[in-house]
Parts: C-alpha cells; sequence; structure tokens
C-alpha cells in the first residue's frame, strides 16, 4: 500500500500534465487531493506499524543480470520521514494557492518531487534509492527557475550542479560498494551486512557521507543552500528546508553510515586534535550550527536568515548523527522532523505570507510597514515558529535539541560549549528577525498602511497550512515518545548492527 | 586458402542482399514512377518501400536464422552480429520516417539509395573478422555518409561539412589501412585471430605498436574521439537533419562495435598496462588516452556552444570517452554495456535530430536561445525534447542513466582494486556531473525562458511526432526496464564467444 504514496504523486503529475482544462481551481484541488491521499496513505502505515520494524512493501526482480530489485521497505525511520513528506506536502499546495503561471506544470514538478521524496524513504535497494534521489534534482531545477525570484537562474543552477556533484560521489561509492563486495545484490541490508575492509571504508565513508551531506547543508558545501531557498518559490523553498535537505540526512545514516561503520573508527593517529571521520564530520557540523547561525545574525534578506537557520538546524542533524548512540541518533531524526515541519512554516511565513504580499524582503523596508498590525496573523505565526525554532519546550525543536545535546554530552563534552554558543546565537537571530520584520514600527496605529495600498489580507488556505504545521510541531513537542517508540527500534535492528558494534 | 563456397555466402550474405535489393528497387520506383509526384510523397513511398526492405532483413536475422562463419571470419553470422544488425536496421527506419517531411533536396531517390548502401557497409562491417572485409565495408559506408553529409546542395555549410568531412575521412582511413599493411605484413593474414596468434608469439615490437597507433587514429575518427574529433561538429551542424542523424547514430553504433572487435580480438596479447608503476606499452594505454582526452574536452567545449547542432556534436566526444573505457575493461560485461549505451545513446540523439528538423524549419536555425518557450509553442516535441536531453545527462530513470551505470560497473566488476580504473570512473562520473550544465541550459532554453513576442504554435508533422514519440517511448523504456534487451545483448554476446 505504502508503494502508492510514489505512483500516485507520479500519477498526478501526469494527470496535471495531460489535463485539457485550464480551469486553475482544478489544478489546485487535483494537486491538493494527490498529497492529501498519500498522507492519509503513510498516516495508515504509520500507525499500522507500531512496533517501528522493518517491514516489505515491495520487492519484485528489476533488472535480474545485475541483481537489482525493485525493493521497497519501511521501518520506524523511514515512516516518521514519510509523515513529515506528507504533512509538508499539502502545505506545500496550500501556501501556493496563489501560483497562475503555468500552474499546470507548477504543480506537476512539484508532484514528481514528492514522488520521488517518497521513493527515497522507501527504497532498500540502494540502486533504486539512487534513482528517486536523482529524479529529485530534476524538479528542483525548473520549479527555481521558472517561479523563483532573486537571480533564480543562477541559484537553480548551483542548487543543481551542487547536488549533482554530491550524487557524483554516492554513485562511485555505491558501485565501489557493490563491485567490491561481488555479490549480485544491491539490497541495503546485503550489502551492510557485508564486511567490507577497513581499508576501503576509511575511503568509501567520507565520500558517501560529503556526497549526501551536500544535500545535508553540510558546511563547507553548503553554500547551494541559502541562495536555492531564496529564490526558491515558497512551495519549493519548504520542501527544499523541509524534506530535501532531509534526503542528505537520511542518505548519510541510512546509507552512508550504515554501509561503513568502519569508516568512523580512528584513524589511530591525530590530525589537528581530529582522530576519525567521525571527529571531522562533527566538528564541521558544529562550525556549520556557529557558522548558520551567525551568519544568519546578520542578514539584511528576511529570507536569507531563513535560509542560513537552516544551515544551522542541519547542523544539529549531522551533529546528532555523529554522537553514534542511542539518543543522539533519534534526537538526530527527530530533529529531522522538527526542521522540516518548522523551515516549512516559516519559509511559508516569509515567502507566502510577506513577500508575496509586500513585495520585499528588505528587513529594514519591512519596518515601516508595521506588519504586526497590517499582517497579524503572519505576525503571530512567525512568533510561535520562531519561538519553536529557538527550542521553546512544548514544541518540536526543543525535544529534538535537548535529546541532541545530551548525546553529544556522552560523546563529545568538549562540544556542548559551542553547540550552546550556537542555541543562543539561534535566540538572537530570530528575535532580531522578528523584531526588524514586524515589531520596529513606532508610528501610531492610525498611520499605518496608507489605506490606498491595504495588504491583502491572509488567506484560508494559508491560514489552514499555518494550522497545521503549528500542530504537527506541538504533537511533535510534546508528544515525541510517539515517534520514539518507532525510531528506537528501527536504531537496534541488525542493519544498524555495525554502527553499535563498530571498531571505534 | 580454400575455396569458397557460394551458396554459404549467400545464406549468410540474405540480410544484406535484401537491402540492397530494396536499395535498388527504391531507386527505380523513385525514377520510374514517382518523379512528377509531390515531395512528400515520394519521400512517403521511398521510405516504406526501404523500410519493407529493412524490416525483412530483419526478419531475415532473428534468431531462427544460419550461424556459421565464412573463410575464417571473413563473413561471420552469430547472435551478437545479429543484434548489432538488427539494430543498424531500425536506426536507418527510424532516420528514413524521420526524413519524410524534408525538403532539402528532390533527390529521393538517391537519397534513400545512399542510406541503405551505409546500412549494408554497416551490416558487413560488423559482420567480419578480416581486416580486407572490414576496410572495405568501412569504405562503403564513409563514401556514402561523405555524400549524405553533402546532399543539401543549396546550402554551402553542407558542402563545406562533406568536403570537410571527406578529407578527414580520406587521410583517416589511409592511417588506418597502413596500419592493417602493417599487421599483414607482421602475421601474414588478415583474420583478426590469426594476427593475434602472431602478435602472442613475439613480444610487442615497434612494428605492432605503430599499427596500434594507426588503427586507434582510424577508428577514433569514426567514432569522434578526441582528438579525431575536427569533423565532427561542422558535419553535425552542416549536413543536412536526416543525414546528420544517421552519422551519429547508426555510424557510431557500428564503428564502437568493430573497434573494440579489433582491438580485443586483434591485438589480444597487445593489451598492455596504463596502470601507474606497471607501465606496459599496449593498446590500453593508448585508449586511456584517448578516452580521458574526448571527457575532457567533449564537456568542457561543450559548455560554450551556441549551437544544439555543435552541442551535440561535442556531447558525441564526450560520450564516446565514456564508452571507450569499455575498450579499457575489454570483457564480456563491458561490451554488453557498451552496446546497450550506444544503442540508447542512439536514440536519444536520433530523437533530438528528429526535433530539430520541426524547430530549424520553424525558427531558421539551431541556436539554443532560439528554443524560447518551446515548451508552450510545441508542448509534445517539447516533452521529448526533455526526455532525450536528460537521458544523454545520464538523468535516472532514463535509459542514459542505466547505460553509464551499467558501464561503470561493468569496468570495475574487471579488476577491482585497479587505481588506473577507479580514477578514470571517478574522472567519468565527475565528467558526466560537469556534462549537465550545458545540458540543462538547453533545457532551460526551452522550458524556462519566455517565447518571443509573437507566439506561434510550431507545426509539427504527425508522422514525425510519432516517431519522436516512439523514440522517446523507448528511452523511457529502456531506462525502467533495462531487462527488456539486455539479457539479449548478454546472452548473444556470450554465445557468440566474443
Amino acid at each position: 500500500m505504502l508503494a502508492w504514496t510514489i505512483y500516485i504523486s507520479f500519477l498526478g503529475a501526469l494527470v496535471l500534465l495531460l489535463l485539457p482544462s485550464r480551469s486553475a481551481a482544478l489544478v489546485r484541488i487535483l494537486a491538493l487531493t494527490t498529497t492529501l491521499v498519500t498522507f492519509a496513505i503513510t498516516l495508515t502505515a504509520f500507525l499500522q506499524h507500531r512496533s517501528g520494524e522493518m517491514f516489505t512493501v515491495v520487492d519484485h526482480p528489476w533488472i535480474s543480470s545485475l541483481g537489482i530489485h525493485f525493493c521497497l521497505k519501511a521501518d520506524g525511520i523511514s515512516l516518521t520521514l514519510l509523515l513529515l513528506t506528507g504533512v509538508i506536502g499539502i502545505c506545500g499546495v496550500l501556501f501556493s494557492w496563489n501560483v497562475d503561471h503555468r500552474i499546470k506544470e507548477f504543480f506537476a514538478f512539484y508532484l514528481v518531487l514528492i514522488g520521488a521524496v517518497y521513493g527515497v524513504f522507501l527504497s532498500f535497494d540502494l540502486f533504486l534509492l539512487f534513482v528517486f534521489y536523482e529524479i529529485v534534482v530534476i524538479p528542483k531545477y525548473f520549479l527555481i527557475a521558472i517561479w523563483g525570484s532573486t537571480r533564480r537562474e543562477y541559484a537553480a543552477m548551483k542548487l543543481v550542479l551542487y547536488s549533482f556533484i554530491g550524487s557524483a560521489m554516492v554513485l562511485v561509492g555505491l558501485i565501489a560498494a557493490y563491485v567490491v563486495s561481488g555479490s549480485k545484490s544491491m539490497s541495503l541490508g546485503d550489502l551492510a551486512g557485508y564486511p567490507y575492509s577497513p581499508h576501503f571504508q576509511m575511503w568509501a565513508f567520507p565520500l558517501v557521507f560529503v556526497g549526501f551531506g551536500i544535500l545535508a547543508g553540510l558546511w563547507p558545501f553548503h553554500t547551494w543552500a541559502p541562495t536555492g531557498h531564496v529564490a526558491a518559490p515558497t512551495a519549493a523553498s519548504m520542501l527544499l528546508a523541509g524534506v530535501v535537505m532531509k534526503l542528505g540526512a537520511y542518505g548519510c545514516l541510512r546509507v552512508a553510515m550504515t554501509l561503513f561503520p568502519l569508516g568512523l573508527a580512528p584513524w589511530g593517529f591525530h590530525i589537528l586534535g581530529l582522530g576519525s571521520w567521525r571527529d571531522v564530520f562533527a566538528v564541521l557540523a558544529v562550525i556549520g550550527i556557529l557558522y548558520g547561525a551567525l551568519v544568519a545574525l546578520v542578514q539584511k534578506d528576511f529570507k536569507f536568515v531563513i535560509g542560513y537557520s537552516s544551515i544551522s538546524h542541519m547542523g544539529f542533524i549531522l551533529l546528532g548523527l555523529m554522537t553514534l548512540n542511542q539518543i543522539g541518533l533519534s534526537g538526530a531524526v527527530v530533529q529531522m522532523v522538527s526542521h522540516g515541519i518548522l523551515a516549512g512554516l516559516l519559509f511559508a511565513v516569509v515567502g507566502r505570507m510577506v513577500y508575496s504580499r509586500t513585495h520585499t524582503r528588505d528587513l529594514p523596508a519591512l519596518g515601516p510597514m508595521h506588519l504586526n498590525k497590517a499582517l497579524p496573523f503572519a505576525a503571530f505565526t512567525f512568533v510561535i515558529a520562531g519561538m519553536a525554532s529557538m527550542g521553546l519546550p512544548g514544541f518540536s525543536g526543543f525535544a529534538a535539541e535537548l535529546m541532541i545535546l545530551i548525546g553529544v554530552w556522552h560523546s563529545y563534552p568538549t562540544l556542548i560549549l559551542f553547540v550552546g554558543i550556537g542555541l543562543i546565537a539561534g535566540v538572537a537571530y530570530i528575535w532580531r528577525a522578528m523584531q526588524q520584520a514586524f515589531f520596529s514600527g513606532t508610528a501610531p496605529a492610525a498611520a499605518v498602511a496608507p489605506p490606498d495600498h491595504p495588504l491583502p489580507p491572509i488567506t484560508f488556505p494559508e491560514k489552514l497550512g499555518a494550522g497545521i504545521l503549528i500542530c504537527s510541531s506541538v504533537i511533535v513537542g510534546t508528544f515525541p515518545q510517539v515517534f520514539l517508540n518507532v525510531i528506537h527500534p528501527a536504531l537496534n535492528s541488525p542493519l544498524f548492527q555495525g554502527l553499535r558494534n563498530g571498531g571505534w | 586458402m580454400n575455396s569458397i563456397n557460394y551458396g554459404q555466402l549467400l545464406q549468410l550474405a540474405w540480410p544484406e542482399i535484401i537491402v540492397t535489393i530494396a536499395a535498388l528497387i527504391t531507386l527505380a520506383a523513385d525514377l520510374v514512377f514517382f518523379r512528377r509526384s509531390p515531395l512528400r510523397t515520394r519521400f512517403l513511398v521511398a521510405a516504406i518501400i526501404a523500410s519493407i526492405g529493412c524490416v525483412g532483413a530483419i526478419f531475415k536475422l532473428l534468431p531462427s536464422s544460419t550461424e556459421g562463419a565464412l573463410l575464417g571470419g571473413a563473413l561471420l553470422s552469430n547472435p551478437a552480429t545479429h543484434l548489432v544488425q538488427i539494430a543498424l536496421l531500425v536506426i536507418a527506419i527510424l532516420t528514413l520516417f524521420l526524413s519524410v517531411d524534408s525538403t532539402f533536396t528532390d533527390h529521393v531517390g538517391e537519397f534513400v539509395l545512399l542510406i541503405l548502401l551505409a546500412t549494408t557497409g554497416m551490416m558487413f562491417l560488423v559482420a567480419s573478422q578480416d581486416l580486407l572485409v572490414i576496410f572495405i565495408s568501412l569504405e562503403l559506408l564513409s563514401l556514402s555518409v561523405y555524400i549524405l553529409a553533402g546532399f543539401d546542395k543549396r546550402s554551402p555549410r553542407s558542402s563545406e561539412a562533406a568536403l570537410k568531412y571527406f578529407l578527414f575521412g580520406g587521410m583517416s582511413a589511409a592511417f588506418m589501412l597502413f596500419g592493417f599493411s602493417l599487421l599483414y605484413g607482421f602475421s601474414n593474414s588478415t583474420n583478426l585471430v590469426q594476427i593475434a596468434s602472431a602478435i602472442h608469439a613475439v613480444p610487442l615490437n615497434p612494428l605492432v605498436i605503430l599499427a596500434i597507433v594507426t588503427t586507434v587514429i582510424g577508428f577514433g575518427f569514426k567514432i569522434a574521439a578526441a582528438p579525431f574529433h575536427f569533423w565532427a561538429p561542422d558535419v553535425y551542424q552542416g549536413a543536412p537533419t536526416p543525414s546528420a542523424a544517421f552519422i551519429a547514430s547508426g555510424s557510431k553504433v557500428a564503428s564502437f562495435f568493430i573497434f573494440f572487435q579489433v582491438l580485443v580480438l586483434g591485438f589480444a596479447g597487445a593489451e598492455g598496462s596504463a596502470t601507474w608503476h606497471h607501465f606496459q606499452s599496449g593498446w590500453v594505454p593508448v585508449i586511456v588516452i584517448v578516452a580521458v582526452a574526448s571527457m575532457l574536452l567533449g564537456n568542457l567545449v561543450a559548455i560554450t556552444q551556441t549551437s544544439l547542432r555543435r552541442l551535440l556534436a561535442y556531447s558525441a566526444v564526450a560520450h564516446a570517452g565514456y564508452m571507450l573505457l569499455a575498450f579499457v575493461a575489454h570483457s564480456e560485461q563491458s561490451l554488453a554495456a557498451l552496446l546497450y549505451y550506444v544503442a540508447t545513446y542512439a536514440l536519444a540523439t536520433l530523437g533530438i535530430f528528429g526535433i530539430l528538423t520541426v524547430t530549424e524549419k520553424q525558427l531558421g536555425n539551431d541556436k539554443i536561445s532560439d528554443l524560447a518557450g518551446l515548451s508552450r509553442r510545441a508542448p509534445f516535441l517539447s516533452a521529448c525534447l526533455f526526455i532525450f536531453v536528460l537521458s544523454l545527462a545520464g538523468i535516472p530513470p532514463l535509459s542514459g542513466f542505466f547505460a553509464k551505470f551499467l558501464l561503470f560497473t561493468s569496468v570495475l566488476a574487471v579488476s577491482s582494486g585497479s587505481k588506473l580504473l577507479i580514477g578514470l570512473i571517478i574522472f567519468a562520473i565527475g565528467m558526466s556531473a560537469v556534462s549537465l550544465y550545458y545540458y540543462l541550459r538547453v533545457l532551460k532554453s526551452a522550458f524556462v525562458a519566455d517565447p518571443p513576442a509573437e507566439t506561434t504554435p510550431i507545426q509539427s508533422p504527425v508522422l514525425l511526432q510519432l516517431v519522436v514519440g516512439l523514440l522517446a517511448a523507448g528511452v523511457v523504456a529502456l531506462g525502467c526496464a533495462p531487462d527488456l534487451i539486455l539479457n539479449q545483448i548478454l546472452n548473444a554476446i556470450h554465445a557468440s564467444g566474443l
């Protein structure tokens, strides 16, 4: 059943393209229905498989001479992320309700992107995973290049080339893993069980990890992310930050770390105090946290603030992965969900609620518009989303970051200080952006918003989308147990055996 | 030398004979009956007659047909040659139907005749393991395509292309013949297997090395590998579209297959090695150099092109570089990967040229920037363009991706651990990341850029849409279900003992 998330999304895209009618409303409703149905399927699957253990969705021989299967499997981790994809997919459509320009193509590309994301999260055969991973790249390009804003063609090309270079690295690693194992199988389970020599893992691990890490915003390969997010239309930014970056992190965890666990083992010598790839990536993650937060602190463009905050939050995920203990790893997965929801929400506020009405994202220019009065709902949503992203208890950000911090405390006590600075900077940039964009007007209320240009009010789809995202964040924040109950069994499954018994 | 068994010759050469007869009938029919008919009718009738001939040949070739070898390999008939010949015939048929709406000539019969003669040349070419027959059929192929390149008499570009093609081609043929003569002098035979045993008996000597280099030059020209690619951009740009499509697809398929055979069978024992610290002269180092040069030059120069046809030419150079990696590995799997690659590459290239026949007629030229807004002026064609271009770029689930994947895996599988091969593969994958840039530029123009102010929908003939649609479906289907032909290729190669 779960496989239908992929098929339905692709079919939806096809139907939209072939639709003879020019009615925009019909196109929107079709797109919304498609995403709703896929979400319903993932939700059902989530509720059915409360144990979190891996189950097979589809397994067909595909390319017999290479032993490649069309094999979809899901466990607690992928179910959690599938659910996230479903939510973001729906909200993306809701926040794109105002798209008019070439609307059929827009939603067709959008649905292809969603379908491919579902595909990556479900694939258990590495060839299949790579196929879906690559399919993600192309719709991103067109969504940004056609419907984007600031320097869209540059940003789109940069994003695509970065993604493609990342996937080229992954491809090299996967082919090498396939050939070295000599088994006629590309199944993740089979390859993860193969004892690759430590020497091989030492170079294959960083290759694949960085390859996926590029998409996860790993510093210093993150530069595609802020420009890409800023140029993208709202729905595409939401998807990019919300789920596409998670694909990278998921690949790091699911592919790089399970295939080559010994790549995390100590080198046996130290360079600059770093003794293993694990140390290297942990430090890079912390640099990402700090760098993203500090750069976000000085941005003038509202969307760039959110763009850089994504780098910072993705740093938490990567750091969580490098802790290699259960609480850190599950914190990383929860953070994937949390950041997916919150980044989606923040981009929705900035891109849809504010920018498409004011036509500027310049923070000093937004101040005099008294957006807290003109667009109270936008201000309200941003305050909530900002608080959640700072890590206010009760929201998803708090639960996730707390778990990661505890994990880091166990594994890298020295890094805690820097992470703490990153957290404080996180409060600062959200506060600054919030204050400058919404609450900096000093004039009396009467002078606000000249009556000849009133900003259009927030529409119902936007309110609905924001509501869904806020609720999701609160649910994750207050009942993280719902997700942890399925994530923990997944992390304890044989697939991650190598990680727990690795030679570090 | 034993005497020829003419009965067997007739048996083995049946498909070629059918194609030749079809060519003659087409010519006669066009000259005698349809001289005064409208151009389109003449093209259509000629294409149909010629296709009937090709289809007849395909039926003759289907697995039930005879196998055997004449004169120790001067003319072969085995599953692998059948498969390649079928592919060539399919390409010929598709090219003929792509040309139905052309207006560049009124010598329809001659045009179709030349396409079929070139096809016959290719069919003999791939079915031989004898240097003499290889050379003669290569010349039959080459002379036909030289004329095809210059078939548009009204266009100076076309004549220029033909002349360049002819001069470069003549020179490379001379090199090749020189190499062949050295081989004959060395081994006293023109048969590839016997040459190989002669090479095997004597350690590598300068004569053989010279022969290797000249042979690589000769074939390198045919497959447009750097640095022997100089004709390609001009011919791709100047030749009439159907001719260019044929040169870019059919001639590639045949040349790659026979090049592989000549090197692997004829120079067996002279592979040498290009690995660091274990360098040993032979043909592998030569191929490595040519492959790296092609990938580098093809991809980098393609970035700066403004003409779609020239871009295709340089991308052809780059693809030749990838495909040469299969030679470096020279295993059964890598030959299968090579055939799969070149076949799917041919499909995508044919498709793009098919689209070019329409856009050029309506837009006047092949500038990439003039494709602006194509997606709204010709939605179907641009959807097909999307598929072809992304397949060339190697994006899944299209066949170009699987071809690359198969090629790289088969190359690495030969000797996992060889640093050279791993290095080459990494280089190739990196270069294909570069190639995405210029392929996306084409799509950007077609899908992202706004159309010029006065937009008229582009009219495209139904037949052409059908052919292009068929090609696109083929590219998608072979990518989603490679098993459709992959197992046949593997079995055929295995059964032929290549």
